[in-house]
């Protein structure tokens, strides 16, 4: 079975905190995975987007969104959501703020 | 050749006003553009240049960000540099104050919302909860106030590193002097209008701001109340007889003189503009037996308002006196309060001030 990745693709805003990288690839656990979990392995080594995009109880920020393959997975079951093997991950900054 | 530096931490960023002879201002910024900066503090111990300011970002959430060389360039930790234990199930919000403190040079406390107090012993770079506070029994029954449920002031008493008050809105005073171990709350005279049965509860009152003067005076301006304490907080007097009004948010003691406070009084908090919409400072040098306005050089008509962290004394002698306001100017005055002068216009809201001389 080929190895297979998943992109969790970074807004403009997070690239400058990692020296301009738009997307972390993540290798797909064949067990089966969750968006908390794809982001637990794409932030191990970028550790500054953990807190970012998370508060220290492991919560999504309520003003950050998170797609996967283009679904809103923040309106759903959140970092619980499954993240298919190969997925999109596009995280966003809400649009919200003055 | 010493230069003065003001930080100004606004709605949207964080503007560094520099000056080598407090008369001539350039202004650098922003910083973290679109960040709130609620918080901030010059760290000049062992001559350092050192800043530190709270951020939030409203998508990507609070940090503190640090300066080494006078808020020139910044750096933030890969970790979060403050953060709840995991015990507590509870994120932070904000940092509303930081705190060098005089008896220790690695020493910087974090005043946060949620209500909570963090210490960092390595300059800043990182903070633990401190245990005594959070854990309080009155923690519970603390309320927001309008700008959120913070610990947003720490007054630590120099030469006494075991005495410290901290002030949170809404919630009153409370002291430790076991250097953070335990908490008492320390209200008594310190009046709380809009409690409909009891107005001097042994807490929650919304003191705004406490400052310390040379002597160990304190002064407190509260939500409806301006106090001294003769006696470390134990007790609170009111000094608000000879102002305009009782209302207001930012309330500063001289350095080096026994008995001059500044107050920066607003209309009442149903009309958060100055008294008569004339911007304006009061001063006393009778540890506010007595008060005088000091208005020249200020809007004779304004409607702005000052908060309670946007006022701010240097470290310079004479004192400089600095202020920054809603509608984003920031004034400086080089005698003490008598004649103003401004330094920053058409900034966004100004939440925190702090200036400093740096060798």
């Amino acid at each position: 079975m080929p190895l297979t990745s998943t992109r969790v693709i970074l807004p403009g805003l997070l690239r400058d905190l990692v020296g301009g990288m738009a997307e972390i690839e993540v290798a797909d656990d064949t067990a089966g995975q969750t968006v908390g979990q794809v982001l637990d392995r794409a932030f191990t080594t970028h550790r500054i987007l953990e807190g970012k995009v998370r508060d220290e109880r492991g919560l999504i920020r309520r003003h950050v969104k998170v797609f996967v393959n283009g679904e809103d997975a923040t309106r759903g079951a959140g970092a619980a959501t499954p993240v298919p093997a190969g997925a999109r991950i596009h995280i966003i900054n809400a649009v919200s703020g003055g | 050749m010493s230069e003065t530096i003001v930080a100004i931490g606004t709605r949207k960023g964080l503007w560094i006003a520099r000056s080598t002879d407090r008369q001539a201002w350039s202004l650098e910024g922003p910083h973290f553009l679109m960040g709130e900066v609620a918080a901030a503090a010059i760290d000049t111990r062992e001559s350092r240049r050192s800043v530190l300011a709270g951020v939030k970002s409203w998508h990507w959430g609070p940090t503190v960000q640090a300066s080494e060389d006078g808020g020139r360039t910044w750096t933030e930790s890969a970790e979060r540099s403050v953060a709840f234990p995991t015990d507590t199930d509870t994120a932070l919000e904000r940092v509303w104050q930081l705190t060098p403190d005089p008896n220790d040079s690695d020493i910087v406390w974090a005043g946060v919302e949620p209500h909570a107090l963090f210490r960092s012993t390595d300059r800043g770079a990182t903070y633990e909860l401190v245990r005594g506070l959070w854990e309080h029994p009155h923690r519970p029954a603390w309320e927001p106030g309008f700008g959120g449920g913070a610990v947003h002031t720490i007054v630590p008493e120099p030469g006494d590193p075991q005495r410290l008050l901290v002030a949170m809105s809404a919630g009153g005073v409370y002291r430790s002097a076991d250097a953070g171990r335990t908490w008492a709350p320390s209200n008594p005279g310190i009046r709380a209008y809009f409690m409909p049965d009891n107005e001097y509860p042994e807490y929650g009152q919304c003191v705004h701001k406490v400052a310390r003067g040379v002597d160990g005076e304190l002064f407190a301006q509260n939500h409806k109340g301006v106090y001294r304490s003769d006696d470390g907080g134990v007790t609170w007097d009111s000094i608000a007889a000879g102002l305009p009004t009782d209302f207001g948010f930012a309330i500063l003691a001289h350095p080096r003189r026994a008995g001059t406070v500044w107050n920066i009084p607003v209309a009442d908090d149903g009309e958060r503009i100055p008294p008569g919409a004339r911007l304006q400072v009061q001063r006393s040098e009778d540890s506010g037996r007595t008060w005088r306005e000091q208005s020249k050089g200020l809007p004779s008509e304004s409607y702005t308002c000052v908060l309670r962290d946007a006022a701010a004394l240097d470290t310079a002698d004479p004192v400089g006196l600095y202020f920054g306001t809603r509608n984003g100017d920031v004034f400086v005055s080089l005698d003490e309060g008598d004649l103003f002068a401004r330094i920053a216009t058409q900034l966004p809201d100004v939440l925190v001030v702090r200036a400093a001389q740096l060798d």
